[in-house]
C-alpha cells in the first residue's frame, strides 16, 4: 500500500507473559499512519481483545517519534482515486480506531517514545495510561492549516486540561512538552527516552496480574463517568458491582486477603 | 419433533418465569423455520402452564437475533411467501396473553428487532444494536416492524429507521421509549429475570387484563379503548384476587394472590 514498504512490517507484534506489545514501525517517516497500519492495528487489538491469555496491551513506536499523524502521501493517493471527503476519512478510519481503544476491555498502556502529532496525539490520548519520554512533544497544528483538531482530540482536550488551556493549545498550536503533558494529566509518568518502554512494561506487568474483569468494568465505568450524571453513575456502579460480586476473581481476592496470600486472578 | 432435532430454543422454568433462550449462536440466532417452530411450541407450553406467569425471551451475548434466515427465502416467489405461515409466528408472540419480556444483547436486526418489539417489555444491553435493514436487500420489514415502530416511535422516527435501514443503539431506543431499561451486557438476563419476578408476583388475571387493555388502546379509537378498559376493570370484580387485594389493602397487609 505504502511506497515506503520494506521488508519490515509496518506494525510489530510481540507477546510476553500476558502482555502484547504493538509497535508502529515506520521510523523513517516518523510512523505516520497509513490505512494499512490502522487496519493492522485494529486487527491486532481485536485479536488481543479476544485472546484470554492477553491481559494488557502496550502501544508504542520505533525510532525517535511515536507518530506524526496521518500519512499525507497515503491520504493523497486515496484522494486521487475517489471523491475525497475528510469527514468520511475520519468516520471510516481514524474514529473507529480511537473508539476501539477506548472501548477495549483490557488496559492499553501508551509508551510515548517521542513526538506525537495530530492523529498520533489522539492515539496516545485514547490509551488508558501512558508513560512518556522526557523529550517527547505533542503537537496539534490543525489550526495552522485551517482545520479543527480531530480523531477525538476536541473531546480529550477540555477533559484533560480545562477549556481555556484546551482552546489555547488548539488555536495557537504551540507544542506541549512532556513536562506540561504530565502536569495536565495527559500522561501518567515521564522517563528518559531509553527507559520508556521498560517502564511501560513494568506497568503492564503489574496490570496483567490484576483481576481482568474488574479492570475491564472499571474502564467501562470511568468512560461512562465522563458523560453521565452523578445519580446515574452511582446506579451504574451498583449494576457493575452486582456483576463483579458474583465472579470467582472477587471470591479469590477476598479469600487471598483473609489467608494473607497473593491472589491468582483468572478473569472468571 | 424427532429427538435428533437440534435444540434451537432452550425452554426452562425458573419459578413462575418461563425462559426461552434462542440457541443458534453460530448463525447469530437467525430466525429460521425450525427455530420459530420451537419458539412457538415453547410459548404454547407456557400458555398452558398456569404456574408460568411471565415469559422471558433471551438470545446469546453476541446476538438476540440477527434476523430471519435469508437463505430460506432468497429464491422464493411471491406466491410461495404468501403460502408460508412463518411470519405469523411473530404475531403469535405479540398476541401472547401473558407478559413477555425480551432480554436483548448484541444484534436485534430485521426479524430479530421485530421479535424484540413484539414483546411487551425490553431489557437491553448497553451494547445492543437494533435495526430494520430490510430495505438494503430490496424488501421491507414483514413481521410487524413498520407497524410496531410507527405505533411506538411515531411516523418521523419510523420513516427514518425503515427507509435508511440504519442501526440504532440501546441508548437511542431508551430515549425513544422503545426499551424499558439499559444495563451492562452481563446483566441483561438477570435484570430481565428480576423484572419478570416482579411481574410474576402480580395477580395474573389483572396482569392479563392490563395487557389486553393496553393492546386494545394501541389499536382502537379512544372511545372504544375506554369502553374496553371499563369492561375489563368491572370483570375483575368477579375474581378472588380483587377481593383479596382490596381486603389486604384495607387490613394493611400484603395480599396473597391465587390467580382466581
Amino acid at each position: 500500500m505504502s511506497e515506503t514498504t520494506t521488508a519490515a512490517p509496518e506494525l510489530l507484534k510481540t507477546a510476553d507473559g500476558g502482555v502484547t506489545t504493538l509497535t508502529l514501525n515506520r521510523p523513517d517517516v516518523l510512523n505516520s499512519l497509513t490505512m494499512n497500519m490502522m487496519s493492522g492495528l485494529s486487527n491486532a487489538l481485536k485479536d488481543a481483545e479476544k485472546d484470554k491469555a492477553v491481559r494488557c496491551v502496550i502501544l508504542t513506536a520505533a525510532g525517535r517519534a511515536f507518530c506524526a499523524g496521518a500519512d499525507l502521501g497515503d491520504l493523497k493517493k486515496r484522494q486521487s482515486v475517489k471523491a475525497f471527503s475528510l469527514g468520511d476519512e475520519l468516520r471510516d478510519h481514524f474514529n473507529p480506531l480511537i473508539l476501539q481503544i477506548r472501548k477495549m476491555e483490557k488496559p492499553v498502556v501508551g509508551a510515548v517514545n517521542g513526538l506525537a502529532a495530530g492523529a498520533g496525539a489522539s492515539l496516545i490520548l485514547s490509551c488508558d495510561v501512558k508513560v512518556c519520554s522526557e523529550d517527547a512533544k505533542f503537537i496539534n497544528a490543525f489550526s495552522k492549516v485551517g482545520l479543527v483538531p480531530d480523531s477525538g482530540m476536541t473531546w480529550f482536550l477540555p477533559r484533560c486540561m480545562g477549556l481555556s488551556l484546551a482552546l489555547e493549545h488548539a488555536w495557537l498550536a504551540k507544542p506541549i512538552t512532556a513536562q506540561q503533558a504530565l502536569h495536565f494529566g495527559w500522561v501518567n509518568r515521564l522517563a528518559p527516552a531509553a527507559q520508556v518502554l521498560e517502564k511501560a512494561k513494568a506497568m503492564a506487568a503489574e496490570l496483567a496480574q490484576m483481576p481482568p474483569l474488574s479492570l475491564a468494568l472499571t474502564k467501562r465505568a470511568l468512560n461512562k463517568a465522563l458523560e453521565s450524571g452523578f445519580e446515574e453513575q452511582m446506579e451504574y456502579e451498583a449494576q457493575l458491582q452486582e456483576i463483579l460480586g458474583r465472579t470467582k476473581d472477587h471470591a479469590e481476592g477476598v479469600s487471598a486477603f483473609l489467608e494473607k496470600r497473593k491472589p491468582v486472578f483468572k478473569g472468571e | 419433533m424427532s429427538t435428533a432435532t437440534a435444540e434451537l430454543v432452550k425452554v426452562e422454568k425458573k419459578g413462575a418465569v418461563g425462559v426461552l433462550t434462542l440457541n443458534r449462536p453460530d448463525a447469530l440466532n437467525a430466525l429460521n423455520h425450525p427455530l420459530m417452530d420451537q419458539l412457538e411450541a415453547g410459548l404454547k407450553s407456557f400458555e398452558a402452564d398456569a404456574s408460568v406467569r411471565v415469559v422471558v425471551i433471551a438470545g446469546s451475548p453476541r446476538a438476540f437475533a440477527a434476523g430471519a434466515d435469508i437463505k430460506e427465502m432468497d429464491t422464493k416467489t411471491k406466491a410461495e411467501m404468501e403460502a408460508d405461515k412463518h411470519l405469523s409466528r411473530w404475531d403469535f408472540v405479540g398476541a401472547f396473553p401473558k407478559p413477555v419480556i425480551a432480554a436483548v444483547s448484541g444484534f436485534a436486526l430485521g426479524g430479530g428487532c421485530e421479535l424484540a418489539i413484539a414483546c411487551d417489555l425490553i431489557v437491553a444491553a448497553e451494547t445492543a444494536q437494533f435495526g430494520q435493514p430490510e430495505i438494503s436487500i430490496g424488501v421491507i420489514p414483514g413481521a410487524g416492524g413498520t407497524v410496531r415502530l410507527a405505533k411506538t416511535l411515531g411516523k418521523t422516527r419510523a420513516m427514518e429507521l425503515v427507509l435508511t435501514g440504519r442501526r440504532f443503539s440501546a441508548q437511542e431506543a431508551l430515549a425513544w421509549g422503545l426499551v424499558n431499561r439499559v444495563v451492562p451486557p452481563e446483566a441483561v438476563v438477570s435484570e430481565a429475570l428480576k423484572l419478570a419476578d416482579q411481574l410474576a408476583a402480580q395477580p395474573p388475571l389483572a396482569a392479563a387484563a392490563a395487557k389486553r387493555a393496553i393492546r386494545k388502546a394501541i389499536d382502537a379509537p379512544m372511545g372504544e379503548g375506554l369502553c374496553y378498559e371499563r369492561g375489563q376493570f368491572f370483570a375483575l370484580f368477579d375474581t378472588q384476587d380483587q377481593k383479596e387485594g382490596m381486603k389486604a389493602f384495607v387490613e394493611k397487609r400484603k395480599p396473597n394472590f391465587t390467580g382466581k
